[in-house]
């Protein structure tokens, strides 16, 4: 799951334009999230000032360990 | 009202390519609307407001003592060592440019799509595509909370690097982590700089990237920095390298920071595709940054008046089918095509060059005089002193 520091963000899309799911829009100052997130993390690289970050939900959307 | 029900065209996004299809269209005859979902055209400024002076040859645009602000003579290209070449009109020509205001140019460049008969809708988001029956019919927006329904017999997507009404036509425009840059920059005043010049800074203190300074003035100037996201590895790297850069610099010392500016720039090839029934996509929404400097304006302006012609033929000739709109993806191509996909090779080679081998590139560079800056002119020159540098590059010779 993503969070975001609403303090940090400066609404410039950046993330939006390099999550490879489509799951964010930027609704003016709004960042809004859909349930397309694969967790990928790009969007927390992509973002230039640090207002994403990544954090992990135990359990949900853990691929199956392979041996 | 803020706008009717129907249109021939609606262009979604009020950056320089939308307003420049837009203005195109409506005075070739279409009746248009722009939608903007910021609540003011231009700002907050998402740019670096370098542009070259090609703009001026193909569009009719005057500069204007409102946005055009600093005129430079040469760029400056610095190596890691700090050793430079300077491109200048001698060698480069057009390619030179000026440092703008970026929020008074979208607002002319608006103000002209207006006065050829464009309407505007600014705070006015478009949140999705419609469809009749599978075929592009129209946008929804909001506006002050509510939904409403437009129709259109054309869409232009112009909504910039988040580009999200080229994903909801079914256009792919993801981006390749190493075609994708992260950027940071900071509008700085009470600096001491030569306004001559803009500067570029190549090699380890901007991986993948570059740090740029565009003077607007000697006192005022944007200092920015551009990371390839494949080079990221964690968060607020853009950031961190460029309060780095400036910490290390002693003309900094004394400087505030009146603006910070964030933002997404592709810097892949165009997408393969910009049009289909009904729809057309125009600017940093169709990939059409130049892949090596990260610059988009030009080529956005640029491609934006011939969508704008085309999409006012095709309402007239009352076929909008991708077959008609051939003529946006000919025309575009022929104007920009070329240089994009040199400078994309050029980017993927530059990329892979650590700091020894940029100092080797900027010495071989500043020691030639390079007449015209052609890639050819500067792989020869290269070829001679370290030929393990262009290897990879010999057909292009
Ligand atoms: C930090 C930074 C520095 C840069 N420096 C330079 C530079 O020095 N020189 C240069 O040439 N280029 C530079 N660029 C790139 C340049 O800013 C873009 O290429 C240019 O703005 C492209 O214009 P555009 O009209 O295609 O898109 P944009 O200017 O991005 O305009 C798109 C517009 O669409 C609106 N929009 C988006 N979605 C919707 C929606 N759903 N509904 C309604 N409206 C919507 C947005 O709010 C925006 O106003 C820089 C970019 C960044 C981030
Ligand atoms: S983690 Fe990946 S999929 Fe999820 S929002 Fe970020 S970029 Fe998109
Ligand atoms: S990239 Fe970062 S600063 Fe920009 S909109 Fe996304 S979260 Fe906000």
């Amino acid at each position: 799951m993503i969070e975001l520091n609403d303090d940090k963000c400066m609404h410039c899309g950046a993330c939006v334009g390099a999550c490879p799911a489509n799951a964010i829009y930027l609704n003016e100052v709004i960042l809004d999230f859909n349930d397309d997130c694969t967790d990928c993390g790009l969007c927390v690289r992509a973002c230039p000032v640090g207002a994403l970050s990544l954090i992990r939900t135990r359990g949900l959307k853990v691929p199956a360990a392979t041996a | 009202m803020f706008f009717k029900d129907s249109y021939d065209v609606v262009v979604v996004g009020g950056g320089p390519s939308g307003s420049t299809a837009a203005r195109y269209a409506a005075r070739n005859g279409a009746n248009v609307l722009l939608v903007e979902k910021r609540q003011e055209i231009g700002s907050p400024v998402r740019c670096g407001e370098g542009v070259s002076m090609e703009i001026f040859k193909h569009v009719d645009i005057r500069p204007d003592p409102s946005w055009f602000v600093n005129q430079v003579t040469g760029a400056r290209i610095f190596g890691p060592s700090g050793k430079f070449i300077l491109i200048d009109a001698k060698n480069a020509g057009d390619e030179v440019g000026a440092v703008i205001e970026r929020d008074a140019f979208d607002k002319y460049l608006a103000t002209e799509a207006a006065r050829d008969g464009a309407e505007i809708a600014t705070k006015t988001s478009v949140v999705s595509l419609l469809k009749d029956g599978g075929e592009i019919s129209g946008v929804r927006v909001r506006r002050m909370g509510e939904e409403s329904d437009i129709s259109a017999r054309l869409v232009i997507g112009a909504d910039g690097f988040e580009s999200q009404v080229a994903r909801w036509a079914g256009f792919n425009t993801n981006l390749k982590t190493r075609d994708t840059t992260s950027n940071l920059q900071y509008r700085m005043t009470n600096l001491d700089l030569d306004p001559r010049f803009t500067d570029f800074y190549i090699g380890s203190a901007a991986p993948g990237g570059y740090v740029w300074i565009f003077p607007k003035s000697g006192e005022v100037a944007n200092v920015g920095i551009g990371l390839l996201l494949s080079r990221i590895k964690g968060a607020s790297e853009a950031k961190d390298y460029l309060d780095a850069f400036i910490e290390k610099d002693e003309r900094f010392r004394d400087a505030s920071i009146m603006e910070t500016v964030s933002g997404g720039v592709s810097v892949s090839a165009p997408l393969d595709k910009v049009i289909a029934d009904r729809i057309m996509l125009v600017g940093d929404a169709a990939r059409m940054i130049d892949p090596l400097t990260g610059g988009g304006i030009s080529n956005g302006v640029i491609a934006g008046k011939v969508c704008g012609e085309v999409a006012a033929g095709a309402v007239k000739e009352g076929d909008c089918s991708e077959e008609y709109l051939q003529r946006y993806e000919k025309g575009w191509r022929e104007l920009l095509e070329e240089k994009l996909y040199r400078d994309y090779m050029a980017k993927e080679k530059l990329v892979t060059l650590d700091d020894e081998a940029l100092d080797k590139l900027i010495e071989v560079m500043s020691e030639v005089p390079l007449e015209n800056l052609s890639t050819k002119e500067i792989l020869t020159a290269i070829r001679t002193k370290y030929p393990e540098l262009v290897k990879e590059f010999e057909d292009l010779i």
